[in-house]
């Protein structure tokens, strides 16, 4: 049992990641990832709301109709989107501003509504909380991953302090504008992507 | 000799020779030279001179005329400006012109040559460093050969840029165009995009500062005039027309702008080759132009009385900007663009269209021919698709009757 849960837990991190293996939740790696710390704030919010939808949707999954199975879980996954906002409202203002709508749209994340359909309606509860962890886990990696590059290459800045000094300050770094906008992080997560399967050449596409 | 030579050092890039991983180097090296010892084995067999080495080949010698001649402009602009009274540039390309003692007269035609060419040579020499790494390093891996898909990308990249930009960003957006825009697809002859556009568009959104605006395009300290394009955009047409010889100038190529795509006369004889040799397609340079036309005409049929690019009439849209160089050395590699002749003229047509578009309506990008054409390649493809299915339909209707 314990063999098994560790490989639920780890499985999405690289070999079935959302990110790079399954190509899910892009939307949301793109907007958020230009500073690493929104990209922080994101992360765990996602996981907490993917870890807690597959515990809740797993405990009634034997008392949710079939063909109102999508509303259901949505109800319970907007539920949970609702409090992670109040709470980051609450105590990181600042970066919920950021964040703007990324936030209320975990609900339509295609990672979240994964898990909770391919594997919380079949599996029991703490498999399930395990599951969406992991497959935070997953998410939260190559969003930091994302991050780091695009903060340190876009702005020069790790958690909005100056790491390289910019050449418009006396220092030598020229800032790449292209990393701040949307299609550096394509540029990064692609990269990453083919990086990850040359590691692991059982995620090509057979051809 | 050389053959010996090379058929000596040969057996180390052998398999199980010294230097086996460098073998695509070597064989780079000897085909570049001569031709290729390898022929083919089994039928089909094709007799003919055209080779993709040839081919690409051609290619080099119809942008000769564009590199002279921007070289020469690219001097003669910063002449002309330190003449004017403005200070040179505090950097080594100037003490180097200082060193041969040439001066900075701008009638004078070598000292013009010369101080383009402190600037060319480096970004050249930057980029085939670069651009070549990548090449071997992948030909290496994939043990596949180096080809001359490269040759033509590496001439093309320092002639989109201006003669001031800092030559790391040279190797980064090299870096990036051929590894991004070329390699990841698979190698030359499998990308979608053209491979040196996407290295300027790289550099166009990384660092906007050294490749847009108006005090990059002449290498002289505090310099700052407007390209007749951004003139065009900022006052409208009187300020095109104040110069009576502002059209020749600009036809001719000795207005700021980027090394090697100022000049409409020498793409002319560009195009001139390359249509002779029948290596490009007359059909894709004709169809932008006709594109160009069309919506150049329209927008100045419609007006407007905010946006003076909406008045400028063709004939200077042709001889501004990236337009002419675009046209015939970008639209038509045959790579990127459609393979089917009336797929040519369909996309030809369309980035004619959206060169006019972009220049006229977006205001943020006074130039536009970058990325229609780099648009239009994504689409290339596309376009081939549906010209073959009605081709295929009409002769299943002709079958059918």
């Amino acid at each position: 049992m314990a063999a098994k849960t560790k490989e639920i837990l780890l499985d999405p991190l690289f070999d079935n990641n959302p990110i790079a293996a399954q190509v899910l939740g892009i939307c949301s790696a793109l907007a958020v990832t230009t500073q690493m710390s929104a990209s922080i704030v994101m992360a765990i919010a996602l996981t907490v709301v993917t870890g807690f939808s597959g515990l809740s949707v797993s405990l009634i999954r034997n008392y949710i109709p079939a063909n109102i199975r999508i509303i259901v879980q949505l109800t319970i996954i907007a539920s949970l989107v609702i409090v992670t906002d109040q709470v980051l409202k609450a105590f990181v203002f600042d970066i919920s501003k950021q964040l703007s709508v990324f936030v209320g749209l975990i609900i339509t994340n295609c990672i979240v509504m994964g898990r909770a359909e391919a594997f919380a309606m079949q599996r029991k509860p703490i498999e399930s909380f395990v599951d969406g962890i992991g497959n935070g886990f997953g998410y939260s990696f190559f969003l930091l991953l994302t991050g780091f590059f695009r903060e340190l290459i876009g702005s020069g800045r790790l958690f909005g302090a100056q790491i390289l000094p910019l050449a418009t300050e006396g220092g030598w770094y020229t800032p790449n504008g292209l990393m701040v906008l949307a299609p550096g992080a394509f540029f990064v997560i692609g990269l990453a992507i083919w990086a990850l399967r040359t590691w692991k050449p059982m995620l090509k596409e057979e051809e | 000799m050389l053959r010996k030579l090379l058929d000596k050092q040969g057996k180390a890039f052998e398999k199980g020779g010294k230097f086996e991983k460098l073998y695509p180097l070597y064989e780079a090296m000897d085909t570049f030279l001569y031709t290729p010892g390898d022929t083919a084995k089994k039928p089909s067999f094709v007799r003919d001179a055209v080779d993709l080495k040839r081919m690409m080949f051609t290619v080099v010698i119809a942008m000769t005329p564009a590199i002279l001649l921007g070289i020469y402009n690219a001097g003669l602009q910063a002449n002309m400006a330190i003449d004017a009274g403005l200070s040179q540039l505090d950097n080594w390309q100037m003490a180097l012109v200082q060193m041969l003692g040439i001066g900075f007269d701008p009638a004078n035609i070598i000292a013009c040559f010369v101080h383009g060419l402190v600037y060319y040579l480096p970004i050249l020499i930057v980029t085939f460093a670069v651009g070549g790494f990548w090449e071997v390093l992948f030909a290496a891996v994939r043990k596949h050969e180096v080809n001359e898909g490269f040759f033509v990308t590496g001439m093309l990249i320092p002639m989109l840029v201006p003669p001031t930009i800092p030559l790391w960003q040279v190797a980064v957006a090299t870096s990036f165009g051929i590894v991004i825009g070329k390699e990841v697809f698979g190698g030359v002859g499998f990308n979608i995009l053209n491979p040196a556009l996407t290295a300027r568009a790289f550099l166009f959104f990384a660092y906007p500062g050294e490749i847009s605006g108006n005090s990059v395009w002449v290498a002289v300290d505090g310099f700052s005039s407007a390209t007749p394009l951004a003139l065009a955009a900022e006052q409208g047409m009187s300020a095109l027309t104040q110069d009576p010889h502002l059209w020749y100038n600009a036809f001719m190529g000795y207005i700021p702008g980027s090394l090697g795509e100022t000049s409409v006369a020498a793409c002319l004889i560009g195009a001139f080759i390359l249509i002779v040799t029948g290596v490009a397609s007359w059909r894709i340079m004709l169809s932008v132009v006709i594109g160009a036309f069309a919506m150049s005409s329209l927008l100045n049929l419609v007006g407007s009385d905010t946006n003076p690019m909406m008045a400028v009439p063709f004939q200077w849209h042709l001889v501004v900007g990236g337009f002419a160089f675009g046209t015939v050395f970008m639209a038509t590699d045959p790579v990127t663009a459609p393979v089917s002749n009336t797929a040519r003229v369909i996309y030809g047509f369309l980035i004619g269209v959206l060169v006019i578009l972009v220049r006229s309506v977006n205001p943020a990008y006074p130039e536009g021919m970058m990325l229609s054409i780099l648009l239009m390649n994504v689409f290339a493809p596309l376009i081939d698709y549906y010209v073959v299915k009605a081709h295929k339909k009409k002769r299943m209707a002709r079958y059918v009757g």
